[in-house]
C-alpha cells in the first residue's frame, strides 16, 4: 500500500469537493423550483399546460442526461442567435451548461415526486382548510405544500442522491470536479484502483451526509407522527414539588 | 454552403448519417442488454446471498449495494476502463509484451454498466421474493416437492412477477446510463452522434437525433414490459 501516492489523491481529490457541491446544490435548488411548478402544472385546469408538463417530463425521463448535456453545451453554440445573444456569457461557460442540463432533468425526475406528495395529501385537510375560508393559493402555501413536501421527501431524498452522483457527468464537458480530477489522476498514473478506492469514499462521505440531513428534515417535519415525549409527566411531576 | 435538411442528415445514402446511427443505435441496445444481463445474474447471487446467506455474505451484498449505489456510475466506468487496461498490460509485460495494451471498451462498459445495475438488481430480487406468499411455499412442500423442483415451479415463477415492474425500471436506468460508455469510444449511438457532429459541425441536431431516438428505444421497451406485465399478472385477482 502506497500511502503517499494515497495521500497527495485524497488531497487532490478533497480540493475538488466544492465544485462537486457547488453544482449539485444549485442544480437541487433550481431544479425544485422547476419541479414544483411542472407539479402545480399537471394539476392545471389548463389543457395545453397539462400536456406541456407531461411531454417535458416524458422527454427528460426518457433521454440520457449526457445527451441533454452535449445539446446545452455544443449543440446550442450552433446558432449564431445564440451565440450573439446576451445570454452567451452564461451558456458559454461549462459550469452553468452543467448546472443548467443537472436542473432541468431533475427538475423532471422530482417533479413527479413532489406530484405523488401532493396527491397525497388528504382532501379532508383541504375541505378544512376551504371551511375556514382560506384562498385557493394560501391553501396551497399552508396546507397542500407543506403536507406534500413531507410526503415527498423519502423519494426526493434519492432524488438529491442521484444529483450527486449525477455531477460527475460534469467532467464529461471539461469540469474539474471530484471524478474529473479523478480521471486525470488514473489517466496519468495508471492506478485505477486506489483512485477509484478515495474517490468512492469521499462521494459515499457526501451521500452518507445527505442521508442524516434528509432523516433529520424529516423528523422535524413529522411531530404529528410522534409518540408524545415521554420525559413529560416527569417535568410536571418536578414542578409540583 | 446550404445546411442539409435533417432528412438527408438522417437519409441511408453515402452523404447520409442513417446507417452510422442505426449501427450505434444497435450498438447502444447491445450494450444495455448486455449490461443488464450481466446485472441480473449478479442481482441474483446478490438477493440470494442477502435471503439465504450467513452473516458474511450478507454483509459483502449489504456493502456492495450500498458503495454501488453511493457512488458515480463514471467512475466506475473509469476504474474498468483504466484498471482494465493497465492490468491487462501488466499481464502482457509478464509475457514479454511491450507498452500499453488497451481494455477493449466494449467489454469494460458492459461489466460497469452490470456492476453498477446489479445493485439495483440484488434490491428489485430481494423485494420480489419477500412479496412470495410463505403459504404458497408452504403449499409446495406439503405437496413433496424438492428443494429445486420448489424453485423452479413456484419460488422462481412468484418472485418474477412480482420483480417485473422494478425490473423495467432498471431497464429503463440501464438504456440510458451505456451512454455514459460512449467515453470508452465504443461505437454506439451518442459516439457515434459525436463523430457525426463533429464533421457536420451541426452538433444541436445529431444530439437532437441521438436523443430522440433514445426515447424511442425507452418507449417501445416500456410498452413491451407493461404488456408484459399485463401478461404475466393474468392470474392475479384485480381488486
Amino acid at each position: 500500500m502506497d500511502w503517499t501516492f494515497l495521500q497527495e489523491t485524497f488531497v487532490s481529490l478533497i480540493s475538488a469537493v466544492p465544485l462537486t457541491l457547488l453544482l449539485a446544490v444549485n442544480a437541487i435548488a433550481f431544479g425544485a423550483v422547476l419541479a414544483v411548478g411542472i407539479a402545480v402544472a399537471r394539476f392545471s385546469a389548463i389543457a395545453p399546460l397539462r400536456w406541456l408538463a407531461q411531454a417535458y417530463v416524458f422527454v427528460f425521463r426518457g433521454t440520457p442526461l449526457l445527451v441533454q448535456l452535449f445539446i446545452i453545451y455544443y449543440g446550442l453554440s450552433q446558432f449564431p442567435a445564440i451565440r450573439h445573444s446576451p445570454l452567451w456569457p452564461i451558456l458559454r461557460e461549462p459550469y452553468w451548461c452543467a448546472v443548467l442540463a443537472l436542473a432541468l432533468n431533475t427538475a423532471a425526475y422530482a417533479s413527479e415526486i413532489v406530484r405523488g406528495g401532493l396527491l397525497s395529501v388528504p382532501f379532508g385537510q383541504i375541505e378544512a382548510a376551504r371551511a375556514c375560508g382560506m384562498s385557493r393559493f394560501m391553501i396551497f402555501r399552508r396546507i397542500t405544500l407543506p403536507l406534500g413536501v413531507r410526503q415527498a421527501l423519502p423519494g426526493y431524498g434519492n432524488e438529491m442522491i442521484s444529483m450527486v452522483k449525477a455531477t460527475s457527468l460534469a467532467s464529461i464537458i471539461t469540469l474539474m470536479e471530484v471524478t474529473g480530477v479523478a480521471a486525470r489522476i488514473i489517466s496519468e498514473s495508471y492506478r485505477a484502483i486506489e483512485v477509484f478506492v478515495v474517490a468512492g469514499a469521499i462521494y459515499l462521505t457526501i451521500n452518507f451526509l445527505l442521508t442524516r440531513l434528509v432523516q433529520l428534515v424529516e423528523f422535524r417535519l413529522s411531530p404529528h407522527l410522534r409518540q408524545p415525549v415521554a420525559v413529560l409527566p416527569a417535568i410536571i411531576e418536578g414542578e409540583a414539588h | 454552403m446550404t445546411q442539409p435538411g435533417i432528412l438527408e442528415l438522417l437519409s441511408f445514402g453515402p452523404d447520409g448519417w442513417g446507417n452510422i446511427l442505426l449501427a450505434g443505435a444497435m450498438m447502444t441496445i447491445l450494450i444495455a442488454l448486455s449490461g443488464y444481463a450481466t446485472g441480473a445474474v449478479i442481482g441474483v447471487l446478490g438477493a440470494w446471498a442477502k435471503v439465504r446467506g450467513g452473516p458474511v455474505t450478507r454483509l459483502v451484498a449489504d456493502v456492495y449495494t450500498t458503495v454501488l449505489r453511493g457512488i458515480p456510475d463514471l467512475l466506475v466506468i473509469y476504474l474498468l476502463y483504466f484498471g482494465g487496461s493497465a492490468a491487462i498490460s501488466a499481464v502482457g509485460h509478464l509475457f514479454g509484451a511491450e507498452g500499453f495494451i488497451g481494455f477493449p471498451g466494449f467489454l469494460a462498459g458492459m461489466l460497469a454498466v452490470g456492476i453498477t445495475s446489479g445493485a439495483q438488481h440484488t434490491e428489485v430480487f430481494r423485494g420480489a421474493f419477500r412479496a412470495v406468499q410463505p403459504g404458497e411455499i408452504e403449499a409446495a412442500i406439503a405437496c413433496g416437492m424438492p428443494r429445486w423442483l420448489r424453485f423452479r415451479r413456484i419460488v422462481a415463477p412468484l418472485t418474477l412477477r412480482h420483480a417485473l415492474p422494478g425490473l423495467g425500471n432498471v431497464w429503463q436506468v440501464v438504456l440510458k446510463e451505456s451512454a455514459l460508455v460512449s467515453i470508452t469510444g465504443v461505437a454506439e449511438l451518442l459516439r457515434q452522434s459525436q463523430v457525426a457532429a463533429g464533421s457536420t459541425g451541426l452538433p444541436f441536431d445529431f444530439y437532437l437525433i441521438a436523443g430522440g431516438i433514445y426515447l424511442a428505444i425507452s418507449t417501445v421497451s416500456s410498452a413491451v414490459l407493461h404488456r408484459a406485465e399485463h401478461h404475466f399478472s393474468r392470474g392475479v385477482r384485480r381488486n
